[in-house]
């Protein structure tokens, strides 16, 4: 426990590594780019299109304002999975530092979530326009439980990104499977659809994915503008501290090696 | 476990894996098991030592020894398969040159990335950042990208970074060797102070001057093993005594058939060590322009001989010859009849020369100037100069307008 205890201060010592990490990979990603730091909102607004279009115009979907049905699971989703996708590789794309300095690891998969996450706030800001819009601000009390719930996808994040990232060292395979599993990760979360429509008997096996309860939450505070169940957070937040804390586990005994593996 | 140690290294094992041909995707890993096949290799064979509170120590010995292997455990970059480690205090090290540097960033925004990989918060490294721009002496360069630095340049700011950032513990990997000669000695006397003040240092070096003049204790590691541990000058010398064995034993049948080796002779008498001492009394082989030095030849007849010639050569970063004197130029007679050690000692004049990096050569011959003993390179001799004329040597001038 004293160990555990050290090795956040450690962490916690380094926070401006950190901080400029995040600083630098926000101001560089889309550096060279004419549309610079709109891509931010562009990407999550292209997906929104194609996918309005698509369970709107073409496979008609009986949801009402399915657009923002949509829009308040997709944002969150699309920082999930992205943690997934290229999180993976962060260890890696730091091969340079890793091999030739001391500093603890953490660092690394902790600067790329929270870059991501910063991200993601930035997107709130569209979503909460089109919330605006759409005259959706009807319970403003919900919100208190929006910062909870975005902190416990952000543990999970972490959690799932300390695992893929430690393993991708080891197995290069790793960062590609991540590519093609998200894919059905995305299709078995209710993003575009909402989890009344599965079928009862698989409602609980849905849940055994850390996603669903999640997403669920989310819908439910921006979407519905209400409390989110109990069981929703208690499961959510079981499951992100869960991750957290075996993804941090999984990690610390895989970075011994990092240096001489890569 | 006493806290008077800053470093204790417990018998430490580290192995490597050397893979005969390394599959990393899970297609390579199942279908070619037999490519998986690896041989592992003892880097360091249960090796222990501990460094004291405020001391400097070198780890030497030839490459591939493992002594950048045992500097990357005490960093944490690699962990001992076996044994313990435990460092007392705040490590910085500086193993690569500009490692974690941004070419795009400009020198000062590299000081903030770089000395926050240090753990540093902003704050501490506000504090600090004139002072390792005064240390990096880079100027107006220094808001600049660090692609357009030199070598030299980036050096400098990887060592100011590195040593500013309030470190306990100072690893060293030899990178110093890029700086030009005041550059050096400047990093050195920084280091001196660093360690007056209880900084504990581990440098890696094969400059054994450096090795002889700052360290307090050597460590020779060989084959992964320790194999002398103690006071730099007593290890040095028995490591560099090591080495010419092998050397002779290496080039045993060559002697004279090679003519491009850098070392050879017939033997009758060899050069045991030749120091180069500067005005403090120091062995080293750096030099202010403008100190008077000596040298300090040890020599050994093996073989009875009547008389032999003792020379020496500088040679300049063109390989022109500035300057070469032998015994027969002062008429002095070195007789080689007794079987035994000798020395000899010469008192020189300052060199006079602009900054730069300048090569001994040294020659025993018989008197009939085939060599006996002959290094065509001794050793580098590091001249440092304050005065910035273009050419070789530097003589005082005197200017005045006259109109």
């Amino acid at each position: 426990m004293a160990k555990t205890m050290d090795r956040i201060q450690e962490i916690y010592d380094y926070r401006q590594m950190i901080l400029s990490t995040v600083h630098r990979d926000l101001r560089g990603r889309y550096k060279g780019s004419v549309l610079g730091f709109m891509w931010t909102f562009l990407n999550p607004l292209f997906q929104l299109l194609v996918y309005t279009l698509l369970f709107s115009v073409i496979m008609r979907s009986n949801i009402e304002d399915y657009y923002l049905h949509l829009f308040v699971a997709l944002v969150p989703w699309i920082f999930f999975s992205t943690c997934m996708n290229e999180g993976s590789g962060c260890i890696r794309d730091s091969e340079g530092i890793v091999k030739k300095i001391y500093f603890p690891r953490e660092v690394i998969p902790i600067s790329y979530v929270t870059s991501q996450f910063v991200n993601m706030l930035f997107c709130f800001i569209v979503v909460f326009a089109a919330l605006w819009v759409d005259g959706r601000f009807t319970n403003p009390i919900v919100y208190v439980y929006l910062p909870l719930i975005m902190l416990i996808e952000y543990a999970m994040a972490l959690g799932f990104t300390f695992i893929l990232c430690a393993w991708n060292v080891y197995l290069r395979d790793v960062k590609y499977i991540m590519g093609i599993l998200c894919m059905a990760w995305q299709f078995l979360t209710p993003i575009m659809y909402s989890v009344d429509m599965l079928p009862p008997n698989l409602i609980k096996i849905f849940y055994m994915n850390p996603m669903t309860s999640v997403i669920v939450a989310y819908r439910d505070i921006l979407f519905y503008q209400q409390t989110p169940e109990l069981d929703t957070l208690g499961i959510a937040c079981a499951m992100g501290v869960g991750s957290l804390v075996v993804g941090w586990f999984l990690f610390e005994r895989l970075q011994r090696g990092f240096a001489e593996q890569m | 476990m006493s806290e008077e140690y800053a470093i204790e290294v417990k018998n430490v094992t580290k192995e490597f894996k050397l893979y005969h041909d390394r599959g990393q995707t899970l297609k390579e890993m199942s279908l070619f098991k037999k490519r998986r096949t690896y041989e592992k290799m003892t880097v360091l064979n249960n090796i222990s030592f501990n460094v004291k509170k405020g001391e400097a120590i070198a780890l030497i010995g030839h490459n591939g020894c493992g002594k950048s292997t045992t500097l990357k455990l005490l960093t944490k970059i690699l962990y001992p398969d076996q044994g313990s480690i435990t460092m007392r205090g705040r490590v910085s090290s500086l193993l690569e040159l500009g490692a974690g540097f941004h070419p795009d960033m400009t020198g000062r925004e590299n000081i903030y990335n770089n000395a926050s990989i240090y753990g540093l918060t902003k704050k501490e490294i506000d504090k600090r950042v004139n002072d390792i721009i005064a240390f990096s002496e880079l100027g107006d360069f220094i808001d600049q990208p660090v692609r357009s630095y030199s070598s030299g340049m980036y050096t400098r700011l990887a060592f100011a970074v590195s040593v500013n950032v309030d470190a306990d513990i100072l690893l060293v990997d030899e990178i110093l060797a890029v700086g030009d000669a005041n550059f050096q000695a400047k990093c050195y006397d920084y280091m001196r102070g660093l360690k007056d003040k209880g900084v504990t240092i581990v440098i890696v070096t094969h400059a054994h001057g450096t090795v002889r003049s700052f360290c307090d204790r050597a460590i020779w590691i060989h084959g992964g093993e320790i194999r002398a541990e103690g006071e730099s000058n007593p290890v040095v010398d028995e490591y560099l005594a090591y080495m010419n064995a092998e050397r002779a034993k290496a080039e045993g049948k060559t002697v004279q058939q090679n003519t491009d080796s850098n070392h050879y002779g017939s033997g009758e008498v060899t050069i045991e060590s030749c120091e180069i001492i500067n005005s403090n009394g120091e062995v080293t082989t750096s030099l202010n322009y403008s100190e008077n030095y000596k040298i300090r030849l040890k020599y050994n007849v093996m073989k009875p001989i009547k008389e032999f010639i003792f020379g020496y050569n500088i040679f300049d970063g063109d390989q022109r010859c500035i300057f070469g004197i032998d015994s027969t130029n002062k008429n002095l007679h070195l007789s080689g009849e007794a079987i035994g050690p000798g020395t000899l000692e010469i008192d020189c004049a300052p060199l006079n020369l602009l900054t730069g990096n300048y090569r001994l050569q040294l020659s025993i011959t018989d008197m009939s100037r085939s060599p006996l003993d002959y290094y065509r390179e001794y050793c580098k001799i590091s001249v440092a100069n304050p005065n910035s004329e273009s050419g070789v040597i530097h003589y005082d001038t005197t200017w005045n307008l006259i109109n």
